[in-house]
């Protein structure tokens, strides 16, 4: 007779600490390098940081012991990293930028990411189960719609960089997509997983691809104007991509009907070519984008170029945190966040940090591929691909495979809502990985016996 | 749901793998020459970070870097002002690196030429901010003041050459610029000052010196006609040579007449030594004709003509046309037609006959110090090439030095030491006054400079001028100023 015995994962909360303590001593260093490239001097307040720094990350990292055990351990330290080294460029060009005191931005960007690591702890607690959010399927959708179309209200939508994706209130500015995009996500989860049936069965094939009913295409239909309306009203590429190709890739995933990538590529590049003909800042960013240094874009701007330059006066080593000049590019430290990395650590370093975000979007589909509701899946591919989109639109904007658009980079970027939000989809994830890896409720053979108990099984929680 | 999601992450894999590719586009494969951008501030910026080696002459700074509280850092000053314009050149924002030595050694004056390389190892290992080399040059302050001041308004260049070695000991062109003005940091100020450079018709940005339009050397080119008849054996300084009122040229109407119309000598004959002396075309049109376009031309080759010359600078070759017909060759033989030459080239003609034929190759860098100023290269002399023997550039002394003492060129004497030389007076264009000429060297003995002098269009003295009135006395106050009389 064979016994079965279970396999019993384990937590790897360990390893979450030992990379956590790794990640902390990388930002450490990073921050030395800038104080005595600039300064000339130890910083003085190098240890205070430092423990500020453990101490978010840890205390989440205590949350995670307790409430997510069976989390994935490369999540939090990679996250925490990021959003480290993008502290130190803040505060980097802070210094160049002669911000001290109140108007240092990354003073501020410190406090974001305290609250930021604050609220998605409390996502942990609070939620214990992801499948609960299936319940607010509507209102996600609701929510996410209101957010995205928040910046075209009068008074209230604030233009960057030519595009509308911000709203201000006060002395606050915020970037309601960001935001949008996970309450998006948690909608498409929900409605998909409920018709991913309908959508998937019926239909009729022609020409070997199987296409959906017509009354099917109702949704994607919506999903495509909504996105041509942020293109055209927000002026935004990269937050219409974003939004439209996360519908469909989730659409894709639910369905496993390949039609749907067909049908929803030939609708964007349609419509993007529509817009291309009909608007003019459209056409702007598209000459900017293949002609960046003929005088005619020269005329209208110059941030692309003087980004281009700085990532090639990096070169394949950089020149080395803190004695770049990245402060010559416009934006330094949000949208051109990149560009101001290649220019300081070179080649080299970006290459590190898209590993970095690759290795958090393969955890998150990995994630994906573990968890075994529809829902989880299907809610795992669509935060971590809208991770991926993102960073594909940010670096490809800024290094000419796509138009630039005003999308921040997760984690590194200035910005209180894109730290929020990021921060908020890694919970997540960490709640759904913590499904994925956590161990069945086991039926165990030693209390089983065959004629006592036929209808009763005994089941241990752990 | 699992095999879309693994289609969807090499998606994600092929986004990323474009991501990596743009990004090595950018900084690896475009990364030079979107750094060579003439828009690229940050370039700029770099070479202004770190602070930029001095230029000195005789110990003083005649262009150097000084701490300022602007986002450059250093800002480039001139502390003699016009006075080595065209030695120092100029160093701008917005303009760059040109001019003279700052363009020239733009390399190791900035600290990025492979010559400190190992240097640049070091302050790396030691933390050292690396800063730029600085140059000591060869000019004479005394002899470069003298220079200046006896060219005084009018325009021209002055040369002095130390014979024994090539050193530049003087290096004048007027009109002269103000470097400090294209230096300044104020950018709207430094536009308006180069546009300005750049209209002014004197055109004080070229170092008419050594390079520019080149000048016709006039007579004194008949010093290298001269060494080529000593040098072919068949002549003396004592050989009697024709030296008609009129030299008859074949294959046209025109004659080669004498300045004053008179012959050179009773009999229309006179030595070699008299015609020089006086300064007698017909002499050395005929000359010329019976040596040959090869010989002389071979002779003015001997003597630099032809080399592109660095010193550092570039140095406009001088010429002497090919394929001449023979009234064209007995034009060029007393430096008409189109033999074009650079005042440097007419110095190192005087210098090495000064320097017993050899002629040195001119350099203007003596040494190079390190920012911790030991020395890091140091110029030894160097010979170019052997124009004349030793016998014939005796004999050449002699016969300049009869130019000076009882010739064209007595406004050149100095009490007490003896001067030799060779006054010119170039025809340049129809109706315009001539250039007036003199090389020369002293003491004639013991040769310590040779200074080669060119006035444009007569200077002060306009058609009256002759290059032993106009000319002659500038290179004697330089003469003076060098052997500190």
């Amino acid at each position: 007779m064979t016994t079965i015995t279970s396999f019993r994962p384990r937590t790897r909360r360990n390893v979450e600490l030992l990379l956590l303590l790794l990640a902390v001593g990388i930002v450490l260093v990073a921050y030395l390098n800038v104080g005595l490239a600039m300064n000339g001097a130890f910083p003085p307040d190098m240890l205070s940081y430092g423990a500020g720094l453990l101490g978010i990350a840890g205390a989440f990292h205590l949350v995670l012991r307790w409430r997510a055990s069976y989390a994935d351990p490369l999540l939090l330290p990679i996250a925490t990293l990021l959003n480290g080294l993008g502290l130190v460029m803040i505060h980097r060009l802070d210094l160049a930028y002669n911000r001290t005191g109140m108007d240092a931005l990354a003073l501020k960007q410190l406090v974001w990411s305290a609250l930021s690591v604050v609220i998605a702890a409390a996502v942990i607690i609070t939620l214990r189960d992801h499948r609960r959010l299936r319940r607010y399927t509507f209102t996600a959708m609701a929510g996410g719609l209101a957010l995205l179309l928040l910046p075209l209200v009068p008074g209230l939508g604030r233009s960057v960089l030519g595009s509308r994706i911000w709203i201000g209130l006060g002395p606050f500015t915020f970037q309601p997509g960001e935001v949008a995009k996970i309450l998006l996500a948690i909608f498409f989860a929900g409605y998909l997983v409920q018709t991913r049936d309908v959508l998937a069965l019926v239909g009729r094939r022609f020409v070997g691809i199987a296409l959906p009913r017509a009354r099917d295409l109702g949704p994607i239909l919506i999903a495509w104007l909504a996105s041509l309306g942020v293109l055209v009203f927000e002026k935004d590429l990269g937050s219409s991509l974003l939004f439209f190709g996360l519908f469909v890739a989730m659409l894709y995933v639910a369905t496993e009907r390949r039609s749907w990538i067909a049908i929803g590529m030939v609708l964007f590049c349609g419509g993007a070519y529509l817009a291309y003909l009909m608007f003019g800042h459209v056409q702007q960013r598209v000459l900017l984008w293949l002609h960046p240094f003929s005088e005619r874009a020269l005329e209208t701007s110059d941030q692309l170029v003087k980004g281009l330059m700085g990532m090639a006066s990096g070169g394949l080593f950089g020149t080395g945190l803190g004695r770049g000049h990245p402060e010559l590019t416009y934006f330094p430290e949000s949208d051109f966040i990149i560009p101001s990395f290649g220019e300081e650590i070179g080649l080299v370093g970006v290459f590190a940090l898209l590993v970095l975000y690759a290795l958090i979007i393969e955890r998150g589909l990995r994630t994906a591929l573990g968890v075994r509701d529809g829902f989880g899946k299907l809610l795992a591919v669509g935060l971590s691909f809208s991770m991926a989109l993102q960073c594909f639109v940010v670096v490809g904007g800024v290094t000419r495979v796509i138009p630039l658009t005003g999308l921040t980079m997760p984690f590194l970027s200035y910005g209180g809502s894109s730290l929020l939000a990021n921060w908020s989809l890694v919970a997540l994830l960490l709640r759904i990985s913590d499904q994925a890896r956590r161990p069945l409720p086991e039926v165990s053979p030693t209390d089983v016996s065959p004629q006592a108990s036929a209808h009763t099984e005994v089941v241990r929680i752990r | 749901m699992n095999a879309p999601i693994r289609r969807l992450s090499s998606i994600v894999a092929l986004l990323f793998c474009a991501l990596l590719l743009s990004t090595t586009w950018i900084q690896f494969v475009q990364a030079r020459e979107l750094h060579d951008r003439p828009d690229n501030r940050r370039t700029l910026l770099a070479s202004y970070s770190r602070e930029r080696g001095a230029i000195l002459v005789g110990g003083n700074p005649v262009a150097k870097s000084v701490p300022t509280r602007d986002e450059l850092k250093f800002v480039r000053t001139y502390p003699q002002g016009k006075l080595y314009s065209q030695v120092t050149g100029y160093y701008s924002f917005t303009y760059g690196a040109g001019g003279g030595v700052e363009g020239a050694e733009d390399g190791l004056l900035s600290g990025q030429s492979d010559k400190l390389f190992y240097r640049r190892v070091v302050d790396m290992v030691t933390g050292k901010v690396p800063g730029g080399a600085s140059l000591e040059l060869t000019i004479n302050p005394a002899a470069q003041k003298a220079a200046d001041e006896a060219l005084g308004n009018q325009r021209g260049a002055v040369v002095a050459l130390d014979p024994r070695t090539g050193a530049i000991l003087a290096m004048v062109s007027h009109p002269q610029y103000d470097p400090a003005t294209l230096a300044s940091h104020n950018l709207d100020s430094v536009a308006h000052a180069w546009k300005k450079l750049n209209a002014n018709p004197g055109r004080p940005a070229v170092n008419r010196a050594i390079a520019g339009d080149l000048y016709p050397p006039g007579s004194t080119f008949k010093l290298v006609t001269a060494a080529a008849a000593l040098s072919s054996g068949k002549y003396t300084e004592d050989s009697v040579v024709p030296g008609p009122a009129r030299l008859d040229l074949p294959l046209t109407k025109t004659d080669l007449p004498n300045d004053d119309g008179l012959p050179c000598g009773p009999g229309g004959q006179s030595t070699l030594t008299h015609a020089l002396e006086i300064s007698c075309n017909t002499s050395f049109g005929g000359l010329g004709l019976k040596l040959g376009a090869d010989a002389l031309r071979t002779q003015a080759a001997k003597f630099g003509f032809g080399d592109v010359l660095r010193v550092p600078m570039r140095v406009s070759p001088s010429s002497v046309p090919a394929d001449l017909n023979a009234p064209q060759l007995a034009q060029s033989a007393i430096g008409q037609y189109d033999v074009r030459v650079t005042p440097l080239q007419m110095a190192m003609v005087s210098a090495a006959i000064a320097n017993r034929g050899v002629v040195m190759s001119p350099y203007l860098v003596q040494t190079v110090r390190g920012s911790n100023l030991d020395v890091i290269d140091r110029t030894s002399p160097e010979q170019i090439s052997q124009a004349v023997t030793p016998e014939v550039a005796a004999q050449l002394t002699r016969m300049m030095e009869k130019v000076v003492t009882s010739g064209t060129g007595t406004a050149a004497q100095i009490p007490g030491v003896s001067v030799a030389g060779k006054t010119g007076t170039a025809q340049n264009a129809e109706g315009a006054a001539p250039h007036a000429w003199f090389t020369s060297f002293a003491p004639a003995d013991d040769p310590k400079v040779a200074v080669a002098v060119v006035v444009e269009d007569g200077g002060n003295a306009g058609s009256e001028a002759f290059g032993g009135r106009v000319a002659a006395p500038i290179a004697r106050d330089v003469i003076k100023a060098v052997i500190g009389q």
